[in-house]
């Protein structure tokens, strides 16, 4: 009796050695960068681990195929090594010989990845499947371009500076043009107020810079004191 | 009697607001782009510290006494430099109108530079950075296969910027973003120069200042980065053999030539508004100084940011070799690290060569991406903003420098319009009764027209026509004969007297020798070399060609005839004044001697042209 139990379970062992090989058929790699993800909250990875890893994978299969027949003991893992990377494959819940199509699978895994991702607190490129590439998720582009915001603020600064200095200018040259106008008039009609002493307007004439002449200069002397 | 109050005149001339403005305007002429692009990259090639050598020569002989030249002339005419120089001679008169016609090819292709530095500082706003992604490609499977071949940085400058034709013939459309920037950017010109001096001299403080702020800024945030150390001692490491090649003597001299923006007529422009009794000796030594310390300043964070970007390129390839080899040998993460990698390679390659030989692992070496060195447009638009993209508060940093670049460019783009502006004023043909800011409003929208050929898709081709063609040649020329003239034609007794009456101390024997004697010798030489070396090559161009088969390499090509005579043209057309307009005075001098009797010539001196 013991015999033959020991010989069906190293038939099943057999099998499953030869279902679940590296590059076997319908096999994936599965590769983790635990440590790059988590840093010091990384954890190690266990018998526990793989134990999840196998749960993931059948709850992938049920959800996909809705048809609640693959069992945690239908997900084979094998090679495992240090980097944290293994091999696995899907067998048939009705037949135990035979191994899910890969195609299924990878359509499993696309459609359950984030569920996959967040159980393993990783990401899509921490928690790889070798043979099955991510989709790119597009840049994000703002309905107006950023630059053209920029610009019409550059564009309106600049513009405003151009026409206050213009009209600045012009209203400069208008004052100028009117006082000399207004000066003309004023030296025509005779009243100019501006005195005048051969010619050079008092106005201009620094008195304080001429010389003082001593003989007219003492006129307090020429009064005697009361 | 009311005089405006906003304009202070004697002689109707306008005249600065202070000697600081004065010196700032030049300061600001003489540093440009190519003190923060050009500068550092020479010093790199040449054989870092050791470049100094050569470069303070040339400060000492060509630089200084040339810069005291322009200065000196145009404080005592105090005129413009058609002007002055037909005061000088009527022979020497074309010398003036090529200064002239320099300054008027320089200003329309620098302010298309000053375009592509608003057009990066306008996208820096957005987050993540535009030249940090690539865009997908139209079926959304990929990324952009021009830009996944090379990278996201130079698909932004050659495509999303310049959109760049393969070939110089290939025109190509207008690009209307940068024609946007291109108008905006002569608005800024006109904004600041629309009254002359008076309105550059206030603009000035900004510009002229601005840039040594944020140069202060990216220093202490360089030498924080990782990888300035290496940085740096690439950079200044000097390499004395080097001083055996001539070629680095000629890219000294040239450089301090171009560098402090002699021969444009500019700084002969910004002179002429100063009082006749001024110091032009002690402003001459200070602006060459300045502008060579600035060389020296804005290389020191350059060289570390570049240091930084190569070490972090470094790294990833390490990182990329290091994840291959784990992934392939399954070994635990984090078991090979950055610095046992090599004792991992050397253990992994002995136990087993042909597996570790199917990785096809890139090598590593940080001599090689210190050596990716670049100079010019290169250096701001692909490898500082490849490096900024690293750093964290990236939009920030992105902003501060194009601003920078913008004002560097600007102040020295105020030298180049008033080298236009200020002989225009003084013609005669210009009445006084066109206001001073119609004329620089005219020569704003001039300029803008003719620029838009720069925007087209083969635009930044052309401006490196005319940056190797009308911005190099012609100034040496000029230079040359500016000086046989002062110290041969003028007589260099007659300038040293007036030197001194503006000065008030004697002439020192330095200058002399070097107006008479050095700097005319060392300028043949120089331009004798240049046109040597022009001529052993045939003028060719690296095309950014998406098709070709090494791409990303640039595809060397060859300029066709008809370009190659623009090229000529273009060199040529501002010397032929010089003998052109000798030979109109001559016939006329002639013609007027057969009818009249022989007039004496004008003689003149500084001080009666100003009492």
């Amino acid at each position: 009796m013991l015999g033959v139990l020991l010989l069906a379970f190293s038939v099943v062992s057999v099998a499953s050695a030869e279902l679940c090989k590296p590059d076997a058929q319908n096999a994936f790699k599965v590769r983790l960068s635990i440590k790059t993800a988590l840093g010091d909250n990384a954890y190690t990875w266990d018998a526990n681990e793989e134990y999840l890893f196998k749960a993931m994978m059948a709850f992938a299969m049920r959800r996909y195929s809705s048809k609640s027949t693959t069992q945690i003991s239908n997900v084979l893992l094998c090679n495992v090594t240090d980097r944290v990377s293994f091999w696995f494959v899907v067998t048939d819940s009705s037949k135990n010989t035979t191994t899910v199509p890969g195609s299924e699978v990878e359509a499993a895994i696309r459609m359950n990845r984030n569920r996959i991702n967040s159980a393993f607190l990783l990401s899509d490129k921490t928690l790889q499947f070798l043979k099955i590439s991510t989709t790119l998720s597009p840049p994000v582009e703002p309905s107006t371009p950023v630059w053209l915001i920029v610009f019409g603020v550059v564009l309106s600064l600049i513009v405003a500076g151009i026409v206050f200095l213009i009209v600045a200018g012009i209203q400069q040259r208008k004052k100028k043009n009117k006082e000399s106008t207004e000066r003309e008039n004023l030296e025509e009609k005779g009243e100019v107020t501006i005195t005048i002493e051969n010619g050079i307007p008092c106005e201009a004439l620094d008195l304080k810079a001429g010389h003082v002449n001593g003989v007219f200069a003492a006129d307090d002397e020429r009064f005697t004191s009361l | 009697m009311d005089v405006p109050p906003d304009v202070p005149k004697e002689d109707g001339r306008p005249k600065w607001d202070n000697k600081f403005q004065y010196i700032l305007s030049c300061i600001g002429f003489a540093v440009g782009l190519g003190n923060v692009w050009r500068f550092p990259y020479l010093c790199q090639i040449h054989g870092g510290g050791a470049f100094l050598i050569p470069y303070f020569i040339a400060l000492i002989f060509e630089g200084i006494p040339l810069l005291h030249l322009e200065l000196a002339l145009g404080q005592c005419l105090r005129k413009g430099s058609i002007s002055a120089w037909h005061t000088i001679s009527p022979y020497l008169g074309g010398v003036g109108v090529a200064s002239w016609m320099v300054s008027i090819l320089v200003s329309l292709y620098y302010n298309t530079i000053l375009t592509w530095v608003m057009w990066y500082f306008i996208n820096s706003f957005q987050e993540p950075l535009p030249w940090s992604i690539c865009p997908l490609n139209e079926n959304k499977t990929g990324l952009n296969e021009e830009c996944y071949e090379s990278t996201a940085v130079n698909y932004f400058w050659y495509r999303k910027t310049l959109n760049i034709t393969p070939d110089v013939t290939d025109s190509g459309t207008l690009q209307w973003w940068l024609v946007l920037c291109l108008a905006s950017c002569w608005a800024i010109v006109y904004l600041c120069t629309i009254r002359g001096i008076e309105t550059t001299g206030k603009a000035i403080y900004v510009t002229a200042i601005f840039p040594y702020v944020v140069l202060t800024i990216f220093l202490i945030h360089g030498l924080s980065l990782p990888g300035a150390t290496e940085g740096l001692a690439y950079l200044f490491t000097p390499n004395l053999n080097i001083l055996k090649n001539p070629r680095v003597w000629l890219d000294a001299a040239t450089q301090i030539f171009f560098s402090l923006s002699l021969a444009f007529g500019g700084l002969i422009a910004f002179s002429s508004y100063n009082p006749s009794k001024n110091d032009c000796e002690k402003d001459a030594v200070t602006v060459a100084i300045v502008n060579s310390i600035t060389s020296l300043y804005a290389s020191i964070p350059i060289f570390s940011v570049l240091g930084f970007k190569a070490i972090t390129g470094y790294w990833d390839c390490l990182d990329r070799n290091i994840i291959s080899v784990i992934n392939e040998y399954d070994l635990p993460e984090q078991s090979i690290t950055r610095q046992n990698y090599t004792d991992w390679i050397t253990f992994l390659n002995s136990s087993n060569p042909e597996k570790l030989a199917g990785l096809k692992l890139k090598s590593c070496d940080l001599q090689e991406f210190l050596d990716q060195s670049v100079s010019g447009s290169g250096l701001a638009f692909i490898v500082f903003t490849q490096a900024v993209i690293l750093m964290p508060g990236s939009q920030a940093w992105a902003i501060l420098f194009f601003v920078m670049l913008f004002s560097l460019g600007l102040s020295s783009m105020f030298g180049n319009i008033e080298g236009v502006f200020t002989p225009l004023l003084e013609l005669q043909v210009i009445s006084k009764s066109i206001p001073k800011e119609l004329l620089s409003g005219i020569i704003c929208l001039v300029s803008f027209l003719f620029a838009l050929c720069f925007t087209l898709g083969s635009g930044s081709y052309w401006i490196d026509i005319f940056d190797s063609y009308a911005g190099s040649l012609p100034l040496l020329v000029i230079a040359f004969f500016e000086v046989i003239g002062v110290a041969y034609v003028y007589n260099i007794k007659r300038f040293s007297e007036d030197v001194k009456w503006m000065t008030g101390r004697k002439l020192n024997v330095y200058w002399q020798i070097t107006w008479r004697f050095i700097s005319p010798l060392l300028l043949l030489i120089v331009f004798v070399a240049f046109v040597t070396l022009q001529i052993q090559k045939t003028p060719s161009y690296a095309a950014w060609n998406p098709k070709y088969e090494h791409f990303p390499m640039k595809e060397q090509k060859v300029y066709p005839p008809w370009v190659q005579a623009i090229c000529v043209l273009l060199a040529a057309l501002p010397c032929v004044f010089v003998p052109l307009v000798a030979l109109i005075h001559l016939i006329k001098r002639m013609s007027r001697s057969k009818d009249s009797s022989l007039i004496p010539p004008e003689m003149f001196s500084c001080q009666e042209v100003n009492s």
